[in-house]
Protein backbone atom coordinates (compact mmCIF):
# COMPACT_ATOMS: atom_id res chain seq x y z
CA UNK A 1 0.00 0.00 0.00
CA UNK A 2 1.41 3.46 -1.10
CA UNK A 3 2.19 5.76 2.14
CA UNK A 4 1.95 9.18 2.73
CA UNK A 5 3.61 11.55 4.20
CA UNK A 6 2.91 15.54 4.55
CA UNK A 7 4.89 18.70 5.07
CA UNK A 8 5.14 19.76 9.18
CA UNK A 9 3.62 22.95 7.59
CA UNK A 10 0.18 21.40 6.95
CA UNK A 11 0.07 20.21 10.45
CA UNK A 12 -0.69 23.86 11.77
CA UNK A 13 -4.55 23.64 9.51
CA UNK A 14 -5.01 19.49 10.46
CA UNK A 15 -3.65 19.05 13.40
CA UNK A 16 -4.28 15.22 13.47
CA UNK A 17 -2.66 14.53 10.04
CA UNK A 18 -0.32 11.42 10.60
CA UNK A 19 1.59 9.60 7.85
CA UNK A 20 -0.59 7.12 6.26
CA UNK A 21 -0.96 4.16 3.90
CA UNK A 22 -3.55 4.14 1.45
CA UNK A 23 -5.34 0.77 -0.47
CA UNK A 24 -6.26 3.85 -3.65
CA UNK A 25 -3.91 3.56 -6.56
CA UNK A 26 -4.21 6.58 -7.95
CA UNK A 27 -2.43 10.21 -6.65
CA UNK A 28 -6.49 11.59 -7.13
CA UNK A 29 -7.96 8.87 -5.43
CA UNK A 30 -5.54 9.26 -2.68
CA UNK A 31 -6.33 12.85 -2.39
CA UNK A 32 -10.15 11.80 -2.29
CA UNK A 33 -9.92 9.82 0.77
CA UNK A 34 -7.41 12.21 2.51
CA UNK A 35 -10.55 14.53 1.97
CA UNK A 36 -12.95 11.92 3.29
CA UNK A 37 -10.51 12.19 6.91
CA UNK A 38 -9.30 15.26 6.67
CA UNK A 39 -12.01 17.88 5.36
CA UNK A 40 -10.93 20.56 3.56
CA UNK A 41 -7.10 19.08 3.35
CA UNK A 42 -7.58 19.05 -0.53
CA UNK A 43 -8.17 22.52 -1.20
CA UNK A 44 -4.70 23.17 0.59
CA UNK A 45 -3.26 20.97 -2.12
CA UNK A 46 -5.56 21.49 -5.07
CA UNK A 47 -6.66 24.71 -6.53
CA UNK A 48 -10.44 25.40 -7.79
CA UNK A 49 -9.81 23.55 -10.91
CA UNK A 50 -8.44 20.27 -8.89
CA UNK A 51 -4.61 21.16 -10.10
CA UNK A 52 -1.94 21.33 -7.96
CA UNK A 53 -0.75 24.23 -6.51
CA UNK A 54 1.73 26.08 -7.86
CA UNK A 55 3.39 26.49 -4.69
CA UNK A 56 3.04 22.42 -3.94
CA UNK A 57 5.06 19.52 -4.36
CA UNK A 58 3.86 16.27 -4.28
CA UNK A 59 7.35 13.71 -4.71
CA UNK A 60 6.89 9.95 -5.67
CA UNK A 61 9.37 7.83 -4.86
CA UNK A 62 11.91 10.74 -4.43
CA UNK A 63 11.21 12.18 -7.88
CA UNK A 64 8.73 15.64 -8.31
CA UNK A 65 5.39 14.79 -9.92
CA UNK A 66 5.81 15.05 -13.52
CA UNK A 67 1.58 16.02 -14.30
CA UNK A 68 0.84 18.83 -12.18
CA UNK A 69 -2.32 19.53 -14.07
CA UNK A 70 -4.26 15.86 -14.46
CA UNK A 71 -2.26 13.95 -11.69
CA UNK A 72 -1.58 10.83 -13.64
CA UNK A 73 2.06 9.99 -12.56
CA UNK A 74 2.03 6.08 -11.61
CA UNK A 75 1.85 4.84 -8.69
CA UNK A 76 2.59 1.23 -6.87
CA UNK A 77 2.04 -0.85 -3.64
CA UNK A 78 5.35 0.72 -2.29
CA UNK A 79 5.21 3.90 -3.52
CA UNK A 80 5.88 6.71 -0.57
CA UNK A 81 4.40 9.91 -1.86
CA UNK A 82 5.33 13.10 -0.41
CA UNK A 83 3.04 16.18 -0.32
CA UNK A 84 5.69 19.00 0.59
CA UNK A 85 5.37 23.17 0.48
CA UNK A 86 7.54 24.46 -2.07
CA UNK A 87 10.82 26.98 -1.26
CA UNK A 88 9.33 29.89 -2.71
CA UNK A 89 10.53 33.04 -1.37
CA UNK A 90 14.07 31.60 -0.66
CA UNK B 1 -16.80 49.14 21.18
CA UNK B 2 -15.40 50.84 18.42
CA UNK B 3 -12.40 48.59 16.60
CA UNK B 4 -9.86 49.26 13.64
CA UNK B 5 -9.55 45.57 12.20
CA UNK B 6 -5.99 46.27 10.30
CA UNK B 7 -5.51 43.38 7.41
CA UNK B 8 -1.77 43.28 7.00
CA UNK B 9 0.70 40.74 5.20
CA UNK B 10 1.59 39.10 8.35
CA UNK B 11 -2.31 39.25 9.75
CA UNK B 12 -5.07 40.53 11.17
CA UNK B 13 -4.67 42.82 13.83
CA UNK B 14 -7.74 44.53 15.66
CA UNK B 15 -7.43 47.67 17.83
CA UNK B 16 -9.76 48.89 20.11
CA UNK B 17 -10.74 52.90 20.93
CA UNK B 18 -10.01 53.92 24.05
CA UNK B 19 -10.65 57.87 24.33
CA UNK B 20 -9.99 59.99 21.54
CA UNK B 21 -6.77 56.90 20.74
CA UNK B 22 -6.40 53.42 19.85
CA UNK B 23 -4.61 50.38 21.76
CA UNK B 24 -3.79 46.74 19.77
CA UNK B 25 -5.96 44.37 20.91
CA UNK B 26 -5.92 41.01 19.34
CA UNK B 27 -3.62 39.47 16.50
CA UNK B 28 -5.23 36.48 14.45
CA UNK B 29 -3.65 34.29 11.61
CA UNK B 30 -0.38 35.01 12.95
CA UNK B 31 1.95 35.37 10.03
CA UNK B 32 -0.75 34.86 6.89
CA UNK B 33 -0.79 37.52 4.72
CA UNK B 34 -4.71 38.79 5.06
CA UNK B 35 -6.27 40.56 1.77
CA UNK B 36 -9.20 42.13 3.62
CA UNK B 37 -11.35 41.76 6.60
CA UNK B 38 -14.67 42.58 6.89
CA UNK B 39 -17.22 42.66 9.93
CA UNK B 40 -21.00 42.45 9.17
CA UNK B 41 -22.88 44.11 11.72
CA UNK B 42 -26.14 42.55 11.10
CA UNK B 43 -25.04 38.97 11.46
CA UNK B 44 -22.30 39.82 14.24
CA UNK B 45 -20.00 38.03 11.80
CA UNK B 46 -16.33 38.84 11.14
CA UNK B 47 -15.06 37.69 7.90
CA UNK B 48 -11.55 37.59 7.24
CA UNK B 49 -9.59 36.77 4.20
CA UNK B 50 -5.97 34.99 3.66
CA UNK B 51 -4.16 34.44 0.61
CA UNK B 52 -1.36 31.65 1.93
CA UNK B 53 1.06 31.75 -0.18
CA UNK B 54 0.90 28.17 -0.48
CA UNK B 55 -1.91 26.76 0.19
CA UNK B 56 -4.36 29.13 -1.33
CA UNK B 57 -6.85 31.50 -0.72
CA UNK B 58 -8.87 31.14 2.38
CA UNK B 59 -12.05 32.47 4.19
CA UNK B 60 -12.87 32.62 7.87
CA UNK B 61 -15.55 33.95 9.74
CA UNK B 62 -15.75 34.12 12.79
CA UNK B 63 -19.52 35.30 15.50
CA UNK B 64 -17.22 36.26 18.73
CA UNK B 65 -14.62 38.34 17.28
CA UNK B 66 -12.09 36.23 16.81
CA UNK B 67 -12.05 34.33 19.76
CA UNK B 68 -13.13 31.53 17.41
CA UNK B 69 -13.02 31.14 13.58
CA UNK B 70 -14.66 28.73 11.62
CA UNK B 71 -13.21 28.18 7.47
CA UNK B 72 -15.86 28.86 4.80
CA UNK B 73 -15.35 27.02 1.92
CA UNK B 74 -13.46 29.43 -0.62
CA UNK B 75 -15.16 30.19 -3.88
CA UNK B 76 -14.54 28.11 -7.31
CA UNK B 77 -14.98 28.98 -10.57
CA UNK B 78 -16.77 26.59 -12.48
CA UNK B 79 -14.82 24.08 -14.57
CA UNK B 80 -13.82 25.51 -17.79
CA UNK B 81 -14.04 29.25 -17.13
CA UNK B 82 -11.44 31.34 -18.39
CA UNK B 83 -9.93 34.73 -18.08
CA UNK B 84 -9.51 34.98 -21.65
CA UNK B 85 -9.00 32.76 -24.20
CA UNK B 86 -6.77 29.40 -23.32
CA UNK B 87 -6.01 31.28 -19.61
CA UNK B 88 -8.07 28.88 -17.17
CA UNK B 89 -9.38 30.93 -14.08
CA UNK B 90 -9.08 29.96 -10.84
CA UNK B 91 -8.91 31.84 -7.84
CA UNK B 92 -6.27 34.03 -7.23
CA UNK B 93 -7.18 36.72 -4.52
CA UNK B 94 -9.86 38.20 -2.54
CA UNK B 95 -9.82 42.25 -2.83
CA UNK B 96 -13.66 43.37 -2.02
CA UNK B 97 -16.28 42.59 0.35
CA UNK B 98 -19.92 44.08 1.27
CA UNK B 99 -22.57 42.38 3.32
CA UNK B 100 -26.20 42.69 2.59
CA UNK B 101 -29.31 43.75 4.62
CA UNK B 102 -31.54 41.64 6.36
CA UNK B 103 -34.12 39.74 3.90
CA UNK B 104 -31.56 39.59 0.94
CA UNK B 105 -31.18 35.80 -0.65
CA UNK B 106 -27.50 36.37 -0.11
CA UNK B 107 -25.76 37.91 2.89
CA UNK B 108 -22.10 38.32 1.44
CA UNK B 109 -21.11 39.34 -2.07
CA UNK B 110 -17.47 39.29 -2.59
CA UNK B 111 -14.98 40.58 -5.61
CA UNK B 112 -11.92 38.40 -6.57
CA UNK B 113 -9.43 38.38 -9.22
CA UNK B 114 -9.80 36.51 -11.51
CA UNK B 115 -12.76 39.80 -11.99
CA UNK B 116 -15.25 37.52 -10.42
CA UNK B 117 -17.91 38.47 -7.74
CA UNK B 118 -19.42 35.77 -5.69
CA UNK B 119 -22.47 35.57 -3.73
CA UNK B 120 -22.52 33.98 -0.63
CA UNK B 121 -25.47 31.81 0.55
CA UNK B 122 -26.11 30.73 3.92
CA UNK B 123 -28.63 28.42 3.50
CA UNK B 124 -26.34 26.32 0.84
CA UNK B 125 -23.54 26.92 2.40
CA UNK B 126 -21.65 27.81 -1.06
CA UNK B 127 -20.73 30.63 -3.59
CA UNK B 128 -22.36 31.47 -6.63
CA UNK B 129 -20.37 33.30 -9.30
CA UNK B 130 -22.46 35.96 -10.62
CA UNK B 131 -22.71 34.81 -14.46
CA UNK B 132 -24.32 37.88 -15.92
CA UNK B 133 -21.12 39.80 -14.91
CA UNK B 134 -19.28 37.21 -16.01
CA UNK B 135 -20.91 36.46 -19.35
CA UNK B 136 -20.36 39.89 -20.50
CA UNK B 137 -19.06 40.04 -23.94
CA UNK B 138 -15.94 42.71 -23.00
CA UNK B 139 -14.82 41.20 -20.14
CA UNK B 140 -11.96 38.77 -21.98
CA UNK B 141 -11.21 41.08 -24.37
CA UNK B 142 -11.13 44.38 -22.91
CA UNK B 143 -10.59 44.11 -19.08
CA UNK B 144 -7.37 43.69 -18.00
CA UNK B 145 -5.18 43.36 -15.51
CA UNK B 146 -3.81 46.40 -12.83
CA UNK B 147 -1.25 45.84 -10.58
CA UNK B 148 -2.54 42.49 -10.00
CA UNK B 149 -2.01 39.72 -13.20
CA UNK B 150 -5.76 39.66 -14.28
CA UNK B 151 -8.73 41.69 -13.93
CA UNK B 152 -10.09 42.56 -10.14
CA UNK B 153 -12.86 43.46 -8.45
CA UNK B 154 -11.63 45.81 -5.45
CA UNK B 155 -14.98 48.05 -4.91
CA UNK B 156 -18.08 46.60 -3.96
CA UNK B 157 -20.43 49.61 -2.75
CA UNK B 158 -24.25 49.74 -2.07
CA UNK B 159 -26.40 52.33 -2.20
CA UNK B 160 -28.23 52.74 1.75
CA UNK B 161 -30.82 53.99 0.71
CA UNK B 162 -31.59 50.58 -2.16
CA UNK B 163 -30.17 47.17 -0.95
CA UNK B 164 -30.23 46.55 -4.72
CA UNK B 165 -28.47 49.22 -6.27
CA UNK B 166 -24.73 48.19 -6.10
CA UNK B 167 -21.82 49.91 -7.75
CA UNK B 168 -18.29 47.79 -8.49
CA UNK B 169 -15.02 48.75 -9.30
CA UNK B 170 -12.73 46.33 -11.52
CA UNK B 171 -9.11 47.15 -12.14
CA UNK B 172 -8.63 46.92 -15.16
CA UNK B 173 -12.41 47.13 -16.48
CA UNK B 174 -14.21 50.32 -15.18
CA UNK B 175 -17.18 51.43 -12.94
CA UNK B 176 -20.02 48.88 -13.19
CA UNK B 177 -23.81 49.78 -11.38
CA UNK B 178 -26.75 47.48 -11.23
CA UNK B 179 -30.01 48.05 -9.83
CA UNK B 180 -31.48 44.67 -9.45
CA UNK B 181 -28.74 43.23 -7.23
CA UNK B 182 -26.77 41.95 -10.19
CA UNK B 183 -29.10 40.81 -12.33
CA UNK B 184 -28.13 43.25 -15.29
CA UNK B 185 -24.91 45.47 -15.18
CA UNK B 186 -24.07 48.85 -17.23
CA UNK B 187 -21.06 50.29 -17.44
CA UNK B 188 -20.40 53.59 -16.09
CA UNK B 189 -17.36 55.06 -17.08
CA UNK B 190 -18.04 57.92 -19.07
CA UNK B 191 -15.85 61.18 -18.26
CA UNK B 192 -12.73 58.69 -17.12
CA UNK B 193 -9.42 58.35 -19.23
CA UNK B 194 -7.07 55.86 -19.71
CA UNK B 195 -4.02 57.28 -20.50
CA UNK B 196 -2.34 53.62 -21.08
CA UNK B 197 -5.35 52.69 -23.63
CA UNK B 198 -4.93 53.69 -27.63
CA UNK B 199 -8.33 55.47 -26.87
CA UNK B 200 -8.15 56.91 -23.17
CA UNK B 201 -12.08 57.54 -23.84
CA UNK B 202 -12.40 53.73 -24.38
CA UNK B 203 -15.90 52.45 -23.25
CA UNK B 204 -14.12 49.70 -20.47
CA UNK B 205 -10.37 49.18 -19.56
CA UNK B 206 -10.44 51.92 -16.91
CA UNK B 207 -8.36 51.59 -13.65
CA UNK B 208 -10.74 53.25 -10.92
CA UNK B 209 -8.45 52.40 -7.97
CA UNK B 210 -10.86 52.69 -5.68
CA UNK B 211 -14.72 54.13 -5.63
CA UNK B 212 -16.04 55.22 -3.05
CA UNK B 213 -20.02 56.79 -1.85
CA UNK B 214 -21.38 59.35 0.22
CA UNK B 215 -23.76 57.73 2.66
CA UNK B 216 -26.42 60.67 3.12
CA UNK B 217 -26.12 61.97 -0.68
CA UNK B 218 -25.66 58.49 -2.43
CA UNK B 219 -25.70 59.68 -6.17
CA UNK B 220 -22.29 61.43 -5.62
CA UNK B 221 -19.38 59.17 -5.98
CA UNK B 222 -15.60 59.41 -5.23
CA UNK B 223 -12.87 57.59 -7.44
CA UNK B 224 -8.76 57.98 -7.25
CA UNK B 225 -8.16 56.07 -10.76
CA UNK B 226 -4.76 55.64 -11.92
CA UNK B 227 -5.08 58.30 -13.83
CA UNK B 228 -6.37 61.02 -12.05
CA UNK B 229 -9.45 61.37 -9.42
CA UNK B 230 -12.73 61.57 -10.11
CA UNK B 231 -15.94 62.72 -8.63
CA UNK B 232 -19.62 62.35 -10.35
CA UNK B 233 -22.60 63.44 -8.90
CA UNK B 234 -24.80 61.86 -11.20
CA UNK B 235 -24.30 58.54 -9.66
CA UNK B 236 -21.70 57.36 -12.32
CA UNK B 237 -23.73 58.86 -15.17
CA UNK B 238 -21.18 60.94 -15.87
CA UNK B 239 -17.51 61.51 -14.21
CA UNK B 240 -15.62 64.98 -13.83
CA UNK B 241 -11.77 64.94 -13.36
CA UNK B 242 -11.12 67.08 -9.89
CA UNK B 243 -7.18 66.39 -9.33
CA UNK B 244 -4.36 68.72 -9.23
CA UNK B 245 -1.40 68.19 -10.89
CA UNK B 246 -0.12 71.56 -8.84
CA UNK B 247 -0.48 69.23 -5.72
CA UNK B 248 0.37 65.97 -4.62
CA UNK B 249 -3.21 64.90 -4.90
CA UNK B 250 -3.18 63.55 -8.65
CA UNK B 251 -2.19 60.09 -8.54
CA UNK B 252 -2.38 57.43 -5.22
CA UNK B 253 -4.77 53.95 -4.64
CA UNK B 254 -6.68 54.90 -1.68
CA UNK B 255 -9.92 57.20 -1.49
CA UNK B 256 -12.36 57.79 1.13
CA UNK B 257 -15.37 60.34 1.92
CA UNK B 258 -17.15 62.05 4.12
CA UNK B 259 -20.41 59.91 4.89
CA UNK B 260 -23.02 63.30 4.98
CA UNK B 261 -20.81 66.48 3.46
CA UNK B 262 -20.61 65.40 0.07
CA UNK B 263 -18.22 67.86 -0.65
CA UNK B 264 -15.64 66.53 1.18
CA UNK B 265 -13.15 63.42 0.90
CA UNK B 266 -9.29 62.44 1.69
CA UNK B 267 -6.96 60.57 -0.62
CA UNK B 268 -3.63 59.29 -0.07
CA UNK B 269 -1.04 61.10 -2.57
CA UNK B 270 2.06 59.17 -4.25
CA UNK B 271 4.66 59.21 -6.43
CA UNK B 272 4.02 58.45 -9.75
CA UNK B 273 2.76 55.30 -11.38
CA UNK B 274 6.94 54.58 -11.71
CA UNK B 275 7.87 55.17 -8.39
CA UNK B 276 5.35 54.52 -6.26
CA UNK B 277 6.39 56.37 -2.73
CA UNK B 278 5.13 59.46 -0.75
CA UNK B 279 5.30 62.66 -2.62
CA UNK B 280 9.05 64.03 -2.31
CA UNK B 281 9.37 61.46 0.51
CA UNK B 282 7.19 63.37 2.80
CA UNK B 283 4.06 61.62 3.82
CA UNK B 284 0.62 63.94 3.33
CA UNK B 285 -3.11 62.78 2.69
CA UNK B 286 -4.89 65.71 0.53
CA UNK B 287 -8.58 66.74 1.70
CA UNK B 288 -11.31 68.67 -0.39
CA UNK B 289 -13.89 70.60 1.36
CA UNK B 290 -15.34 71.79 -1.74
CA UNK B 291 -16.11 68.91 -4.20
CA UNK B 292 -12.85 68.97 -5.69
CA UNK B 293 -11.93 71.92 -6.90
CA UNK B 294 -9.20 72.76 -4.37
CA UNK B 295 -7.18 70.40 -1.93
CA UNK B 296 -5.30 70.82 0.92
CA UNK B 297 -1.99 68.67 1.70
CA UNK B 298 -2.21 67.66 5.46
CA UNK B 299 1.23 66.91 6.73
CA UNK B 300 0.95 68.11 10.63
CA UNK B 301 1.78 64.63 12.66
CA UNK B 302 3.59 62.88 9.53
CA UNK B 303 6.88 62.44 8.46
CA UNK B 304 8.58 64.66 5.91
CA UNK B 305 11.80 63.45 5.49
CA UNK B 306 12.82 60.01 4.18
CA UNK B 307 9.58 58.63 3.99
CA UNK B 308 8.60 55.93 1.30
CA UNK B 309 5.18 54.72 3.00
CA UNK B 310 2.90 53.95 0.15
CA UNK B 311 -0.77 53.85 1.19
CA UNK B 312 -2.72 51.00 -0.30
CA UNK B 313 -6.64 51.37 -1.74
CA UNK B 314 -8.35 49.95 1.15
CA UNK B 315 -6.38 51.37 3.85
CA UNK B 316 -7.38 54.57 4.10
CA UNK B 317 -10.61 55.22 6.28
CA UNK B 318 -12.93 58.11 7.53
CA UNK B 319 -15.75 58.19 10.07
CA UNK B 320 -17.48 61.89 10.65
CA UNK B 321 -14.11 63.85 11.40
CA UNK B 322 -11.92 60.82 12.55
CA UNK B 323 -9.27 60.00 10.00
CA UNK B 324 -7.06 56.51 9.67
CA UNK B 325 -4.58 55.06 7.49
CA UNK B 326 -2.05 52.78 6.91
CA UNK B 327 0.84 52.28 5.09
CA UNK B 328 3.04 49.77 3.32
CA UNK B 329 6.25 50.48 5.58
CA UNK B 330 4.01 49.58 8.42
CA UNK B 331 2.61 52.74 9.69
CA UNK B 332 -0.91 53.66 10.88
CA UNK B 333 -2.10 57.11 11.48
CA UNK B 334 -5.02 58.43 12.63
CA UNK B 335 -6.66 62.24 12.87
CA UNK B 336 -9.45 62.95 15.66
CA UNK B 337 -9.84 66.59 13.48
CA UNK B 338 -10.25 66.15 9.23
CA UNK B 339 -6.57 64.99 8.57
CA UNK B 340 -5.56 68.78 10.20
CA UNK B 341 -2.86 66.89 13.01
CA UNK B 342 -2.04 63.37 12.36
CA UNK B 343 -1.01 60.84 15.66
CA UNK B 344 0.74 57.70 14.97
CA UNK B 345 -0.83 54.38 16.12
CA UNK B 346 1.78 52.27 15.78
CA UNK B 347 5.12 52.34 13.71
CA UNK B 348 6.24 48.69 13.52
CA UNK B 349 3.15 46.68 11.82
CA UNK B 350 3.26 44.51 8.92
CA UNK B 351 2.59 45.88 5.28
CA UNK B 352 -0.93 47.41 6.05
CA UNK B 353 -3.48 45.83 3.09
CA UNK B 354 -6.67 47.01 4.12
CA UNK B 355 -8.74 48.79 7.05
CA UNK B 356 -12.00 48.57 8.82
CA UNK B 357 -13.54 50.80 11.51
CA UNK B 358 -16.68 48.85 12.72
CA UNK B 359 -18.95 49.20 16.43
CA UNK B 360 -18.69 45.60 17.52
CA UNK B 361 -20.65 44.77 20.61
CA UNK B 362 -18.70 43.33 23.49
Amino acid sequence: MPEIHFTQALKRFFPKLEPVRSEKSSIPDILEELEEKYPGISGYILDDQGHLRKHVNIFIDGRMISDRTGLSDEIDDQTEVYIMQALSGG
Amino acid sequence: MQYLLASTRKGLVTFTKHGSGWKPASIHFNGIPVSLSHYDPVRNHLWSFQDHGHWGIKVSRSGDLGKSWEEIPAPAYPKGAEVSDGVEASLKYIWAAMHLPEGSSHTMIIGTEPGGLFHWSEENREWTLNESLWNRPERKGQWMGGGRDHPGIHTIIRNPEDKNHWYIGISCAGVYETTDAGRTWEARNIGLKADFLPDPNAEYGHDPHLVAMCRENPRVLWQQNHCGIFRSADGGKSWQEIGDTDTPAHFGFAIACHEEDSNRAWVAPALSDEKRVAVDHALCISRTDDGGKTWKSLRNGLPQEFAFDLVYRHALVSQGEEVIFGTTTGNLFHSQDGGDTWQAISNHLPMVYALQLAEIPD
